[in-house]
């Protein structure tokens, strides 16, 4: 049997995130191709909604990726996004799926080489975490 | 459609009398005139059910029972809305979701078998046990807690005052990690089968736990757990019993003494407690055994009572808005301080109202009142 590959959801910002995504595809950086890539125009975009409903639909982790600190295009959406995502994390502990399947990461988009460690780390967490079962009650 | 003339049938519609007073006591009409619900009869007896579900405003009924507890032909029009919402939703339709609708979906999660952690928020000093006679339903407050961290409703406070007190009455109740959403806002917006799961879910998860009374503290688990389980599965074996009335019960036979505290207060009756349920005095009689504390009436009061404005997390909108200033409004004219409440929801509703409003009272859980004081 082949190992298990994680589908992981990434949500990537317009103005960081995802041009790094970009620069470690032209790059030719490998990285996991587990996951699939949403472009929000920032993190902050990405509601507590978002990822449940990932995780609903059968993700068994979901990155969030935005720019660094003080680098937000909209000057404040990540500080926001850190909030939000926080939250969710407290959210996904209560419901039993456990905050570690979520990260927030910050990647600039001069920052292609740190997008794929990332991207490589994460999944590497996700298949020691295994599978999440969406078994009914 | 065959489906709508079973609903006149089991809610007896073509009782109805077509003499309005239903819209005219409906706090809903009052602020939205596009919603009726004479109009919502009237079509279903004229067979236009397309209308009723295709309506977006069939999600604005509070559900609160203002207009069947005063229908003079019983007409059950809670669940007449209950059923149109069941159909409508088969037909793809839905309610404005609020919240950007993080709700919802907690509540769906919980239909999965995930190994929750829902307990973590039990502090050291109050004292639980694994197994007894007694259980406490926590319901959604430790979602509640985090998802509305910036109104400062605080939900959790209210979970841990009620073991305060049930230690005080001699009570050690079991808080089960493994209980789950009860399902009520799901089942009132029409999605039964989730409902259904949750139900079967959790009354097996009681029958596990082998406790014979389970409290309360929210009035929808409260009302959910007595009267829609049954419905369902018939007896579920259990009794389930409101804090209040245990609180009232305990104060009666001198086992809790209370602290003076000087406040005016008045209280709010949820919907789910007074109309639905029919406790309108075992709440009374705790706040005003406090000494020194004064409960002054609302003009609109016990079966009479004012929803909090918006139910089931659907349809919150600037008619929610009036219909909670308004409210507020009427507890500001009593002369109180306070507005006590036994509900987590009409908590967080009308604190929304309040941060969005320059009016100002403090708003209050029941249980964090009585925490307060002993
Ligand atoms: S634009 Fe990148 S985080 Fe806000």
């Amino acid at each position: 049997m082949s190992e298990y590959e994680p589908r992981i959801i990434c949500f990537a910002c317009n103005w960081c995130s995802y041009p790094g995504a970009d620069l470690a595809g032209v790059s030719r950086i490998q990285y996991p191709p587990n996951a699939r890539i949403i472009r929000t125009m920032c993190s902050a975009r990405v509601s507590p909604v978002f990822v449940l409903r990932a995780f609903q639909q059968g993700a068994d982790g979901v990155l969030v990726t935005g720019c660094h600190i003080g680098d937000c295009h909209y000057i404040s959406g990540n500080e926001r996004a850190e909030e939000n995502m926080k939250r969710t994390a407290e959210i996904l502990d209560l419901l039993g799926i456990g905050k570690d399947r979520l990260r927030l990461e910050w990647v600039s988009a001069g920052e292609g080489g740190r997008f794929a460690e990332v991207m490589t780390s994460f999944v590497q967490q996700i298949k020691k975490l295994g599978k999440l079962k969406l078994k009914e009650i | 459609m065959k489906v709508f003339e079973e609903i006149v049938q089991q809610t007896k519609a073509y009782y109805c009398i077509d003499c309005g007073i239903c819209t005219g006591s409906c706090p809903v009409a009052r602020v939205n005139p596009r919603f009726s619900p004479r109009l919502n009869v009237e079509k279903s007896l004229l067979q236009l059910e397309g209308e009723i579900v295709e309506d977006r405003e069939l999600w604005s009924c509070l559900t609160c029972g203002t207009c069947s507890y005063r229908c003079p032909s019983l007409v059950d029009y809670q669940s007449f809305v209950l059923s149109s919402r069941i159909e409508a939703r088969k037909a793809g339709r839905e309610g404005m979701l609020t919240h950007d609708g993080v709700l919802k979906l907690m509540m769906e999660l919980q239909t999965f078998a995930f190994p929750q952690t829902r307990t973590g928020w039990i502090p050291k000093e109050v004292k639980t046990s694994a197994k007894g006679e007694y259980l406490y339903w926590v319901g959604c407050l430790p979602h509640f807690d985090v998802i509305f961290k910036d109104y400062g409703t605080h939900s959790l406070q209210s979970a841990v005052n009620a073991l305060r007190i049930l230690n005080r009455l001699g009570i050690t109740p079991v808080v089960s990690p493994e209980e789950r959403c009860c399902g009520h806002d799901l089942l009132w917006n029409g999605d039964i089968e989730s409902f259904r799961k949750l139900a079967r879910y959790n009354i097996g998860m009681l029958k596990k736990y082998g406790v014979s009374k389970v409290i309360c503290s929210c009035p929808e688990g409260y009302r959910t757990l007595k009267v829609e389980y049954p419905k369902l599965v018939g007896d579920t074996g259990v009794e389930v019993i409101h804090i209040s009335q245990l609180i009232a019960q305990g104060i009666k036979e001198g086992k809790l003494f209370l602290n003076p505290l000087e406040q005016k207060v008045t209280y709010q009756d949820p919907c789910r407690l007074g109309r639905l349920s029919g406790i309108y005095d075992e709440p009374r009689e705790v706040i005003r055994h406090i000494p020194g504390l004064q409960l002054l009436e609302m003009e609109r009061n016990r079966v009479d009572a004012i929803c909090c404005g918006t139910t089931g997390w659907v349809n919150c909108t600037s008619c929610s808005k009036q219909i909670q200033t308004d409210r507020l409004k009427e507890a500001i004219s009593t002369g109180a301080q306070t507005i006590i409440t036994a509900c987590p929801k009409c908590k967080i509703h009308f604190q929304c109202a309040l941060i969005n409003s320059d009016l100002s009272i403090e708003i209050k859980d029941m249980l964090d009142l009585i925490g307060e004081v002993i």
